[in-house]
Formats: structure tokens, C-alpha cells, sequence
């Protein structure tokens, strides 16, 4: 009666939010991502001095504002993952539309740093790069797409979704960033996959990419340079390529010790794009291996977690963040090694880099509010077998 | 697309036949077939995501293998596989014949400062400026408290320098260690060896580049990384070459010369084993190229291979030769040398007058104009124009010498039967010294065409140009020369030899020939009976005041330099004077 008077209680399920988040969330995967922040510290603190130097800053200016925007990455983070996956859902799609407008505007508004590329918004305390933030939103809309694409009577999400990814690549491609681009498409495809591609089809679009690859490698002497450099059997020393592999080997097993690193004087990168080889040098094969360890805890936790989940959309929004995820560490750690060829690609939060770290918050933030264990209705799968 | 009707029909149809609402029913029927639609797309997506996952823990896998092979490889060379961005200053050291060094590196100090991390500023520029009296102190205080964060100071340093720069204890103040090139024997050979300066530039090293000389020449090479430590060395000979400078000079002076030039040649090889040049310079500090003027003044001017003179009468053994040897002529024919000669609206001359006419072997000797004029006349144009280009006469000479490059011979622009006429007795085409000592090798040696060389060992013999013969009937000629023709003064006991004296009047920069300024050169080979080497000298605007009038020709200015030096060098080169053996007398064999 009291309730009739007074409308409802306040309130779900009775369990207070924090508890419950603690008690649902990834604990591990979250552990080796602060894991990860940590050892990106740790990395910058031997890998930006050179160029803090160069640019006349104060040696560890680069280390404060990793930690600044950090700090920033993580608060996001914890805020995502308290959130439902609905308005997870809800805001991504919000963000990939703002972000999606920002980059088309690039070729207007955008600056290039003398890079060759028009990637970044110059503002006034750094630069904003916004096909960072793109790729969150990105996966989570097409997640849904696809997903609903699956109901009975869905639009057809699926066709639609890889229009977007078409939309997103060339706007990707005419600034030109080709890493992201192929993370767009690699994110798309693997979602496709999970989503119940036709195998036909997924030859089909493996034909694809190998001849968007070679019509890159044709028409784009930024790529086409890249690839023979690559290809090449002999690295030449001067290049980043035959610094970082040197690096590694003289690294060895234990590292050379502590800030007696070399290879960070002669990279231009070596706090981004080629952060592994100054760990590799310093630290030795140990903390590459270990970090290669977190970002595997990662991934297949997530994705094991994913195989569980019985909501197609989370499913699919999980399973194309994680692989991104692990897919942009694995091109990053892979160039080094010279597995890959050379491809600007940050570690996520490893490198330095405000937009990456922040945007890699967002998509472990999204990632961990997905994998977060929810009540998934296995015990109706034996008590209600009702077919149609 | 196949549609699956989205009613049950037959429990739609029984509902509203009992008055229910069929909706609910339509609902449940969705609801149902979303579930099995979930699960099987579940149980497709479990799969997959199982293939994602063994997937990624692969690569990862890989990733870890591949970094832990590329980790567990030795480093190979780690410090030569980044040379090519570091900065070499490693430069071979160039020796003589002999292996006795000509030009070695030192290992010196830079001094630079980097501003920011100095302490007083305003002691340290006044200190510098107490070492290095070149150094302005307001100037250096200026740079030190600017904005710059690193400045040269100086290139190179002395160590007493360095100590007195140590002592200030500035730590602003650093040094970095730069290779310098020493030549220790100040300017013997200079032209030869000609310079470096510093090419890129880095805190811990410089690179040496050569920039005259055979060091430019030859850069490349001494610049080489592999060659380690192996010298380059030179045909030149250290003492023949300290005799050669000293009496070329004391020569040039004594015959009041402007200029000189020495080059002795293995008459067989082509090796070059002196090539001197005077005025010279001292390669460890080198003059700056002149502004202004003529840069045939500057004393970086290498008269022997830049020079491109007209060497007068030393060019009439080449048409001679060319005549025996082309059987047009042998020594006692006769050559109608009564003068002067006329030809068109030229007349040729001799010094003084031979009479109506001399044989062939005194045109030589007696230095006729006219008589050679004659012989040209009988080979022809293009066939001397053939011959003189077998001698190398036409081109510029290959020696490892930067600046012989670009002395190619002058020669005239239309070959008429004039031009015939005047290049038989060298005039009219311009040649360096080097190229007339080049020349006379090949005519002299027995035929064999050489190519002039600074290297140990000279390069390989080209064809054959003359008979033994003719170059035998050649060397007989030139001794004849120096027994009883214009070069009596070039007559050194017990070594024969055998030479051509020429006399060039200089040409005018505005045209025309001067009265009183002559080019005057003996070009001689010794011993004349076994051709072992070529000397040529050269003298500029000589002239010898010691008789009533001055005297101008070679005979009597250069003939008597190019004997002095071969007076000197001959026993150096280990040559035996050739000296008649009295019987010994008073002298008896005891035997025991």
C-alpha cells in the first residue's frame, strides 16, 4: 500500500553500485592495465628525455603529462566501466558521430606537424587526434548494427555497417593514416566473423584487402617506401627499423640496465612507435615478454569472457574492442621486431601520447563494462527448451 | 531472402476462434524463435571467438619467439652497422717509394663550449681569450650568455692548448678529439700532395677531405674504411725530391726566375719519383687561392702539371723521330735550312744563321727552326697530329693528380701546314712539363708509350710508338746535343747525358709574343747509353746577368739547374757513374 501511495522505491536490485562493480568487473584484465600504464611510465621515463631535450623542454616533461593524461585515461576508464552496457552503447555512438565529423573536417581545420600527414587538431596545451577516438565508437555502433542485423526481421545492419567502415577507411586514407585505416577494417571484419560471416565472404574480403594493400602500394609512395624497406632483406642501419633491431639485440636477455640505453638518443620515436626497442634495450627480453604476457591476459580473458555473454550486441562491441586492442599492441610490437613492416602505431598505454592514451581509457573502459559478469539466463536454457 | 511467416497461423486461428487475443500468442512465437536464433548464433560465436583466441595467443606467441631469437643474437658489430651515420675521420697515411711517411693523421682536440652549462661565463671568455690571441673576449662573452646551446670554439688545438683551456676548469669548456692531417715535412712535395680540409663535422670526430693534390685525387681510396691501415704509397722518392726542391730553388734564384719546375720520371715505367714546384707552399697550412691576378702566381700553382707552356724547341726531337722513324730521313740526310724560311705571309727564323744546309742529326743539335720546319713539312699535318697524340701530347695527362685534370694541352684551333710548322719546333701548342716529360719516356725508352704515374709501380706500358731504333738514333741525337750543341752546360761526368734545350718566348695575354720574357727548358734523359731517367726542367722568365748582355736561353740558364740536379740525384737513384778505368798504376797485385 505504502508503495501505491508513495510511488516505488528508489533503486534496482538492492546491491550498492561499487560493490557490485567490484564484484563484476574484469579484476585481472583491469591489473594488467594498470600494469601496462605503469610500465608505459616506467619506459617514459628513459625514452622521452632525448626529446624533451631537443624540444628545450625539462627532461621529464614528457612523463608529467603521461601522467596527466593518464590520470585522465584511467578516471575515464573506471567511469565507463561503472556504466551499463546500454549507455555504454548509447554514448559511443554519440562519440563515434562527433568524432566522425572531426575527421572529415581534418582536411579544413587540421595541422600536420611537418609529418607529412593532417592527423591532429592543434589546441592550445597539445594536439587532439581524432581518428584516436573514432575507433571506440566505431566498434561499438557496428557491434549493434550487426547484432540487429541478427534479430528476426533486423535491419540489414551487416551491409550497412560495412558502408560506414567503407565512409571511416577513406576518410582514414586521405589524410593518409593506413594503420588506422586497416584497424577500422580489421575491426569490422572480426566482428563480421563473430557476427556469422558467410565463409565465402570472408575469403572475399581477404581478396579485397590484399588488393586495396597493392593499390596503396601502387599509388602512395608514403606506403609503397614503407613496404620495401620492409621487404628488403638487408635493414639499413640508419633507418629507425635497423636502430630498433639493434636495440633489441643489444638488449639481450637483462638489458643493457637501467637509462644505459642508446637506442633513445638515435630514434625519433622511440617514445612512441618504437617504445619496445628502448625497452628491449634497456630492460632486456624480460620486460618485453612481460609485456607482451599483460596484453595476452588481456585479450583472451576478455574473449573468453565474451564467449559466455549471451547478448549479441555485447558480444560482438567486446570481441571487435578487444581485438583491436590487441591487434594495434601486435603491429606495434611486431614492426620492432620486423615482423610487420613499418607502421605508425602507438603500444597502447605504453606510448606516449595524449590521444592514444585517452581513446585507449575509452576502449578498455568500454571493453571492461562489457566483459563485466551479468546474469547471463544459462539456468533457463534447462528449464525452458522451447522451441518455435 | 526466404520469409518465415511471422504467425503461427493454426493457434491463431483456434484463439480467435475461443474469443482470445492472438497477439500474446504472436508475441510468445517471437520470442521463441529469438531464443533459437541467440543460441545458434551463440554456439557459432563461441566457436569463433575460440578461433579468434587460439589465434591471437599464436601471435603473441610469435611476436615472443621472434623478439626472444632477435634478443638472443649476438649484436653483430654494433658499431659499424651504425657507421653509416657516424662520421669518419680515419684517412690513410701516404708514403714515398721508400715506405718513409709523406702525410699522416694526429690525433688533436677541438675545443667547444656549451654555454648552459657554465659556471663563469665572463672569466672563461677572458681566459680564452689570454690563449688564443686570434679571440676576441667581448665577442666570446656575447656568445656565451646568447642563446645558443653549443659553439665551435676552435678546430684543432695544441695539447699545451688544451691544458691551458683544462686549467681554467670551466666545464662549459669540452674538447673532442679531431683527427688532423700532418704532412711532417713541411713543403717538400706539396703540390703533389696538395691538402684536406674538414669535410662533415661532429663533436667526436671530423672527416679529412682531400681538396688538392693527390689527396683529392685519391680521396676516395684513403677515405676507404677497409683499407685499414695500409699506406698509399708513392712513386716519389723523399731525398730525390728534398735534392731536387733545393737545387731547383737555389737555381730559380740564381737565374732570376720567377717560377720553376722539376719532373723526373722513370724513363721505363712512367713513375713519377720527383715533381717539384716553385714557388711552393706548406700543406700544413694552407694559403687561400688568390682573389685577384693570375692563378698561375699563386704558389698553389703546380707549374709542373697546371703549367701550359709553349716548350719551344725541345718539341723538335718528336718530329725528328717521327721522320727516322717513318723513314722519311736518316741522320745525314740533308735539310735545306737557308733562311729565313717564308711561308704565305709567315717567316720562320733561326737563332742565328746554319748556313744553307745541315744534316739532320745538326738540325737537332744546332737547334734549326727552319730544318725542322722542313722535316713537318715532308711527314705532313695529319700525320703529326697522330704521332704527337701517341705521345699523349693532346690530352690531359692521367696522373693522380687533381689538377691534372684540367690542363688539357692547347692546341691550335685549325691545324694548317703553318701550324705544322711551328708545333715541329714547339710552338703554337701549349703542354705542362709533365706532359713533355711523358713524352720524351716514350720517345727515349725504346719506344714504349708510358703512362705518367705517382703510384709505387706506375701503371702498364701502352703500345709501341718507335723502333729501339729510332729512339736508340733519338737519345744519340740529344747526347750530341750536350757533347757539342746547345746544351754543352748540361754535361755531368760519367752519367751521359743526353737532352734538348728549348727556348719559348712567352705569349702576351693580349697577343703578340714578349721580347724579354722567355720559358726556358731542358728536357733530358740519363744515361744516354742506358735510358734509366727523364728529367725535364722548366724555368720561368729566367734570365742569366753574368756575361755583358743577359742572356735568356736555356742553354744557359735552365741546361745548367737540370745538371746540377742530376749531379746530385744520380748517385741517390743508385746510378754508377760511367767513369773511364785507367789502368791502376804503381799498383801491384801482392800475392801471399
Amino acid at each position: 500500500m505504502t508503495e501505491m501511495v508513495h510511488g516505488s522505491i528508489p533503486g534496482g536490485d538492492g546491491e550498492p553500485i561499487l560493490p557490485r562493480w567490484w564484484r563484476t568487473v574484469d579484476k585481472w584484465s583491469m591489473s594488467c592495465v594498470l600494469a601496462l600504464f605503469g610500465m608505459g611510465l616506467l619506459l617514459g621515463l628513459a625514452a622521452s628525455p632525448p626529446l624533451a631535450e631537443r624540444n628545450g623542454f625539462s627532461a621529464f616533461h614528457y612523463v608529467e603529462r603521461q601522467v596527466m593524461f593518464g590520470s585522465i585515461a584511467l578516471i575515464v576508464m573506471f567511469a565507463i566501466t561503472l556504466m551499463s552496457p546500454k549507455t555504454v552503447r548509447r554514448l559511443a555512438v554519440v562519440g563515434f558521430g562527433l568524432s566522425l565529423i572531426a575527421v572529415a573536417l581534418l582536411p579544413f581545420f587540421g595541422t600536420d606537424f611537418g609529418k607529412g600527414a593532417v592527423r591532429w587538431y592543434s589546441l592550445g596545451i597539445g594536439s587532439f587526434q581524432p581518428s584516436e577516438f573514432l575507433k571506440p565508437g566505431f566498434i561499438v555502433l557496428v557491434g549493434w548494427m550487426i547484432a540487429a542485423s541478427n534479430e528476426v526481421a533486423g535491419p540489414p545492419g551487416k551491409t550497412y555497417s560495412f558502408g560506414l567502415a567503407l565512409i571511416v577507411v577513406m576518410l582514414l586514407a586521405l589524410q593518409p593514416d593506413f594503420g588506422q585505416a586497416c584497424l577500422i577494417l580489421f575491426a569490422w571484419g572480426v566482428m563480421y566473423f563473430v557476427g556469422g560471416a558467410p565463409f565465402l565472404v570472408l575469403a572475399g574480403i581477404a581478396g579485397l584487402t590484399v588488393a586495396g594493400g597493392a593499390f596503396a602500394y601502387q599509388n602512395s609512395e608514403h606506403f609503397a617506401r614503407r613496404i620495401d624497406g620492409f621487404l628488403s632483406a638487408e635493414v639499413d642501419p640508419t633507418t629507425q627499423l635497423g636502430y630498433a633491431a639493434n636495440a633489441i639485440r643489444e638488449g639481450g636477455f637483462f638489458g643493457v640496465g637501467v637509462g644505459e640505453g642508446t637506442v633513445k638518443w638515435s630514434l625519433p620515436d622511440a617514445h612512441t612507435d618504437f617504445i619496445i626497442a628502448v625497452a628491449a634495450e634497456e630492460y632486456g627480453l624480460l620486460l618485453v615478454l612481460v609485456i607482451i604476457v599483460l596484453y595476452a591476459t588481456i585479450v583472451l580473458r576478455s574473449l573468453f569472457r565474451l564467449m559466455r555473454e549471451r547478448d549479441p550486441f555485447i558480444r560482438l562491441a567486446g570481441t571487435g574492442l578487444a581485438c583491436t586492442f590487441a591487434m594495434q599492441a601486435m603491429i606495434n610490437i611486431s614492426v620492432a621486431v620486423r615482423l610487420l613492416p613499418a607502421k605508425g602505431m602507438t603500444l597502447p598505454f605504453v606510448s606516449y601520447g595524449g590521444s592514444s592514451l585517452v581513446a585507449g581509457g575509452i576502449l578498455i573502459g568500454m571493453l571492461l563494462a562489457f566483459t563485466r559478469a551479468r546474469p547471463q539466463g544459462e539456468i533457463r536454457d534447462y528449464l525452458v527448451r522451447s522451441g518455435r | 531472402m526466404t520469409r518465415t511467416p511471422l504467425r503461427p497461423l493454426a493457434r491463431i486461428l483456434a484463439a480467435r476462434r475461443d474469443g482470445e487475443n492472438p497477439d500474446s500468442i504472436e508475441r510468445e512465437n517471437l520470442a521463441a524463435r529469438h531464443e533459437a536464433d541467440r543460441d545458434t548464433q551463440r554456439e557459432r560465436a563461441e566457436g569463433r571467438l575460440l578461433v579468434l583466441g587460439i589465434v591471437f595467443l599464436c601471435a603473441f606467441f610469435m611476436v615472443g619467439l621472434k623478439m626472444s631469437v632477435m634478443a638472443g643474437s649476438d649484436p653483430v658489430e654494433p658499431k659499424s652497422a651504425a657507421s653509416g651515420a657516424q662520421i669518419v675521420g680515419a684517412r690513410a697515411d701516404i708514403t714515398d717509394r721508400n715506405g718513409r711517411i709523406l702525410a699522416t693523421n694526429l690525433t688533436t682536440h677541438s675545443l667547444y663550449a656549451q654555454p648552459h652549462q657554465m659556471i663563469d661565463p665572463d672569466r672563461a671568455a677572458r681566459e680564452l681569450a689570454a690563449i688564443f690571441p686570434d679571440l676576441n673576449d667581448e665577442k666570446l662573452f656575447q656568445q656565451f650568455t646568447g642563446k645558443k646551446k653549443f659553439l665551435w670554439i676552435k678546430r684543432r688545438i695544441s695539447p699545451e692548448q688544451q691544458q691551458a683551456v683544462f686549467d681554467i676548469g670551466e666545464p662549459g669548456l669540452l674538447f673532442g678529439p679531431r683527427e688532423m692531417r700532418l704532412y711532417p715535412n713541411g713543403k717538400l712535395a706539396s703540390h703533389v700532395l696538395g691538402g684536406v680540409s674538414f669535410g662533415r663535422e661532429g663533436v667526436s670526430a671530423a672527416e679529412l677531405v682531400g681538396i688538392a693534390g693527390i689527396e683529392k685525387a685519391m680521396d676516395s681510396e684513403l677515405r676507404d674504411p677497409g683499407r685499414g691501415d695500409v699506406p698509399l704509397a708513392l712513386s716519389m722518392d723523399l731525398t730525390i725530391q728534398a735534392a731536387v726542391e733545393h737545387v731547383l730553388y737555389g737555381g730559380m734564384r740564381l737565374m732570376n726566375a720567377k717560377g720553376a719546375a722539376a719532373v723526373l720520371m722513370d724513363v721505363h715505367t712512367g713513375e713519377i719519383i720527383s715533381l717539384a714546384s716553385l714557388p711552393d707552399f706548406d700543406p700544413n697550412d694552407r694559403p687561400k687561392p688568390l682573389t685577384e691576378g693570375d692563378q698561375a702566381d699563386s704558389p698553389l700553382f703546380n707549374r709542373a702539371v697546371q703549367g701550359l707552356y709553349e716548350l719551344g724547341s725541345t718539341f723538335k726531337i718528336f718530329t725528328t723521330g717521327q721522320a727516322v722513324d717513318e723513314r722519311l730521313v736518316s741522320r745525314s740526310t740533308w735539310i735545306d735550312t737557308k733562311g729565313p724560311m717564308t711561308w704565305g705571309k709567315h717567316r720562320i727564323r733561326d737563332f742565328k744563321d746554319h748556313g744553307p744546309a745541315m744534316t739532320v742529326e745538326d738540325v737537332i743539335v744546332e737547334s734549326s727552326n727552319i730544318g725542322t720546319a722542313r722535316i713537318a713539312m715532308m711527314i705532313g699535318a695529319e700525320r703529326q697530329q697522330n704521332f704527337l697524340a701517341k705521345l699523349g701530347l693532346f690530352k690531359p695527362v692521367p696522373v693522380e693528380l687533381v689538377e691534372a685534370r684540367g690542363a688539357k694541352p692547347l692546341l691550335p684551333r685549325k691545324w694548317s701546314e703553318i701550324h705544322t710548322m711551328t708545333v715541329s719546333y714547339g710552338h703554337g701548342l701549349s703542354t705542362s712539363p709533365l706532359h713533355l716529360a711523358g713524352a720524351y719516356a716514350t720517345l727515349l725508352n725504346g719506344g714504349r708509350s708510358v703512362v705518367p704515374s705517382l703510384l709505387k709501380g706506375g701503371k702498364p706500358l701502352g703500345a709501341s710508338v718507335v723502333t729501339e731504333n729510332t729512339s736508340a738514333q733519338m737519345r744519340d741525337f740529344l747526347r750530341q746535343v750536350v757533347v757539342r750543341g746547345t746544351a754543352t752546360l748540361g754535361e755531368v761526368e760519367g752519367y751521359h747525358v743526353a737532352g734538348k734545350t728549348g727556348t719559348a718566348d712567352k705569349p702576351k695575354p693580349t697577343g703578340g709574343y714578349y721580347d724579354d720574357k722567355v720559358i726556358a727548358t731542358f728536357a733530358s734523359v740519363f744515361p744516354a747509353n742506358d735510358p734509366k731517367y727523364v728529367l725535364v726542367v722548366t724555368l720561368d722568365e729566367p734570365v742569366e746577368t753574368s756575361g755583358p748582355k743577359p742572356r735568356r736561353t736555356a742553354g744557359w740558364t735552365a741546361v745548367p739547374v737540370a745538371a746540377e740536379i742530376i749531379r746530385r740525384t744520380a748517385p741517390l737513384l743508385g746510378l754508377a757513374p760511367d767513369v773511364e778505368h785507367r789502368r791502376a798504376q804503381g799498383v801491384t797485385l801482392v800475392n801471399n
